[in-house]
């Protein structure tokens, strides 16, 4: 195996694994707030048509990745709406966004279809992102490192700042954060819009830097793999990040392995290991953890102040 | 009842909503209604694209006559069943289920529905209300296969396949044949991502070809995905359902067009006229469902020449990329030499031919 195709293989997982990386981030942190959203699938389409649309109109970038992130925010707040202020059930209205999401997502792209759009330069000289050694870690599109940023600030945020505890304290024991004067229903809705901005930027990473154009339903699938993917990190950023990127090295695996012409596992093992392995690590976890001590304790459940 | 569980729910759901507007409409005694069962969104720009442009084209020939409705979007598994019943119900007399995975299950609602006729897309069961009809883009294929053997600089091609379905096969062993008749050298790599439309994974898959050294990449899944990699990568592309140059217009050496309209209209006129048969269609570049897109214009004129030579020999019947000997990835010999392959056989192909590496 050449240094070469080792690097290639990199920027390749690097490149897979961070839309579900940014999906993911956005709902751990709704999720801390004790919130489950379900809906990540349909706000990535909305953000993913959102973004398409706006740099399509404005030949930005920036732009579209700043009204993707938008869109998904707008479109989480319905769902905030009806979860926080109507009480309605999480998992039932989760589900409701989700198909929201896709059906609105293919009505906003009617006349999108078979269009496309520019997409970013390299932040970095050409010297560096085109090297055949150093595009390991320039090579990348400016999303890529913006995610792990936001990664890295959202660790820091919950376990380092007063308001990282606060909106934990507001996930752990609603009742509690309630009697000493914190606002749960204004903090969750502030966590519910950062789920859905970070869900609408991951959706636009599909439709902008995966492959620049828009098609009906083209995050297939994974806004469910990221939900999977905060349960698999037990809400912890840095395990999202090592998460994210295993699920990249299981898919990318999987196609050299094809590829390859590997033939002692059928295809369709290899396809179901990014699956596997969350089981697998899930019951290592939970073993070792004492069951779903790690998952925030209002999760999913509606705050009814007790007065 | 249908079984209820998360992606069935959202399935059904969806379905649901799509079917009332059309169960609605009042039908008039002599007007035809026809339903289609899409594999994708009719906004993939791919293979459901196609038929949805063959659907708008019988409606447009048979002006009031017929009317043309759909659903999208439908699984290929026990969920496309109460789809396609619901179809039936709702008085369709023609119903075309468009993908091959939807075989078992347009069977099985035929039976409950004699009066009404079928037909299914790639497939190989029939019945006395369900015909077969398929287009042979494996024509198609061999005339990539002798763009990329001439072209390839690598001596390495690369093929990104969705599933192995006799369709997707047919078409990897006529890439690899002509290819090899050549470069007799050539190796040609295939990666199957079981998804028919998933971008994120066809590019995934795209780039993995590309750094094991492909530098011509034909895809068999439903979007321009693998092409706008391959215009990223600097190497050299197809396009697969449509002419999808402006996707990638200079990794974009032609296309296969799928022309699914003369089909659609010719079988809603046999309704019409009641005088349609279980039957099995394989139409192809001669009737003109197989269409070959424009040449890139950096094509050189050699590649280009021996490409069309490649289209007028299955227009007239002189060429066929399946003439023996041929031999599968293990090197047995399936068809003797100077033998030609039967389209039943091909219709059920599941061998790769030798050359032909991964799965």
């Amino acid at each position: 195996m050449s240094m070469d195709f080792i690097i290639s293989a990199i920027v390749t997982i690097v490149g897979i694994s961070t839309p579900i990386l940014l999906a993911a981030t956005g709902e751990m942190v709704v999720e801390k707030s004790g919130v489950l959203n379900l809906g990540v699938e349909g706000m990535m389409l909305v953000g993913a048509i959102t973004g398409f649309a706006v740099t399509f109109t404005t030949f930005n970038p920036w732009l579209g990745v700043l009204a993707a992130g938008a869109a998904g925010a707008a479109v989480s707040m319905v769902f905030g709406v009806l979860v926080l202020s109507l009480g309605s059930n999480q998992v039932a209205t989760g589900l409701a966004l989700a198909i929201l999401g896709i059906g609105l997502s293919s009505l906003l792209g009617t006349g999108f279809t078979g269009m496309i759009v520019p997409q970013f330069s390299s932040i970095f000289p050409s010297a560096l992102s085109q090297d055949p050694f150093w595009r390991v870690l320039f090579g990348y599109s400016p999303m890529v490192y913006i995610a792990l940023l936001i990664v890295f600030a959202v660790g820091w945020f919950l376990n380092k700042t007063r308001a990282g505890l606060v909106l934990r304290a507001v996930g752990e024991n609603d009742q509690s954060a309630h009697s000493i004067g914190y606002s749960v229903i204004g903090i969750r809705y502030l966590a519910i819009a950062f789920g859905g901005a970070m869900a609408g930027i991951a959706g636009s990473y599909f439709s902008m830097v995966i492959t620049p154009m828009w098609a009906e339903r083209m995050t297939a699938g994974r806004g469910w793999i990221a939900l999977a993917l905060v349960v698999f990190a037990g809400w912890k950023a840095g395990r999202l990040v090592v998460g994210a990127y295993l699920f990249g090295i299981l898919m990318t695996l999987e196609l050299y392995a094809k590829a390859s012409g590997f033939q002692f596992m059928p295809s369709q093992f290899w396809a179901s290991m990014p699956y596997i392995m969350a089981i697998v690590v899930l019951a290592v976890i939970s073993f070792r953890d004492r069951a779903g001590s790690e998952a925030p304790a209002c999760l999913g459940k509606p705050f009814l102040p007790n007065s | 009842m249908i079984k209820m569980n998360r992606r069935n729910f959202v399935k059904t759901v969806t379905a649901t909503i799509a079917l009332p507007a059309f169960a609605a409409k009042s039908f008039g005694a002599d007007e035809l209604k026809v339903g289609f069962t899409y594999l994708g969104p009719v906004g993939d720009f791919g293979w459901t694209w196609a038929h949805d442009k063959g659907r708008k084209y019988m409606v447009e020939q048979l002006g009031g006559k017929v009317v043309g409705d759909y659903v999208e979007n439908v699984a290929e598994d026990a969920s496309a069943v109460p789809v396609i019943r619901d179809l039936a119900q709702a008085g369709h007399n023609l119903i075309f289920t468009t993908s091959f995975g939807y075989m078992d299950q347009t069977i099985q609602v035929a039976k409950d529905f004699p009066k009404v006729k079928f037909e299914h897309c790639t497939g190989f069961k029939r019945a006395d209300n369900v015909s077969t009809y398929n287009s042979r883009f494996h024509e198609g294929r061999a005339v990539q296969g002798t763009i990329a053997g001439m072209m390839s600089k690598t001596g390495t091609i690369g093929y990104v396949g969705s599933f192995k379905v006799p369709e997707v096969v047919m078409g990897v062993n006529s890439f690899a044949l002509s290819a090899q008749a050549v470069n007799p050298k050539i190796k040609v790599k295939l990666v199957m991502i079981d998804s028919w439309f998933d971008p994120a994974k066809e590019a995934a898959a795209t780039e993995t070809l590309a750094n094991l050294g492909c530098d011509f990449i034909a895809s068999h899944t439903d979007s321009p995905a693998v092409l706008q990699v391959c215009e990223q990568k600097k190497i050299y592309g197809f396009g697969q359902g449509a002419d999808m140059s402006k996707f990638a217009p200079t990794a974009h050496l032609t296309a296969i067009e799928d022309i699914w309209g003369p089909y659609y209209l010719s079988r809603a006129k046999a309704v019409l006229d009641g005088s349609w048969k279980s039957t099995d269609t394989w139409w192809g570049m001669k009737e003109g469902t197989v269409v070959i897109s424009p040449y890139n214009k950096s094509m050189p004129a050699d590649v280009a020449a021996a490409a069309d030579k490649i289209q007028a020999g299955w227009k007239d019947g002189s060429y066929n990329v399946f003439t023996g000997p041929i031999a599968d990835q293990s090197g047995a010999e399936k068809v003797a030499k100077g033998a030609v392959m039967p389209l039943d056989q091909l219709a059920t192909i599941d061998w790769f031919v030798k050359g032909v590496e991964g799965a």
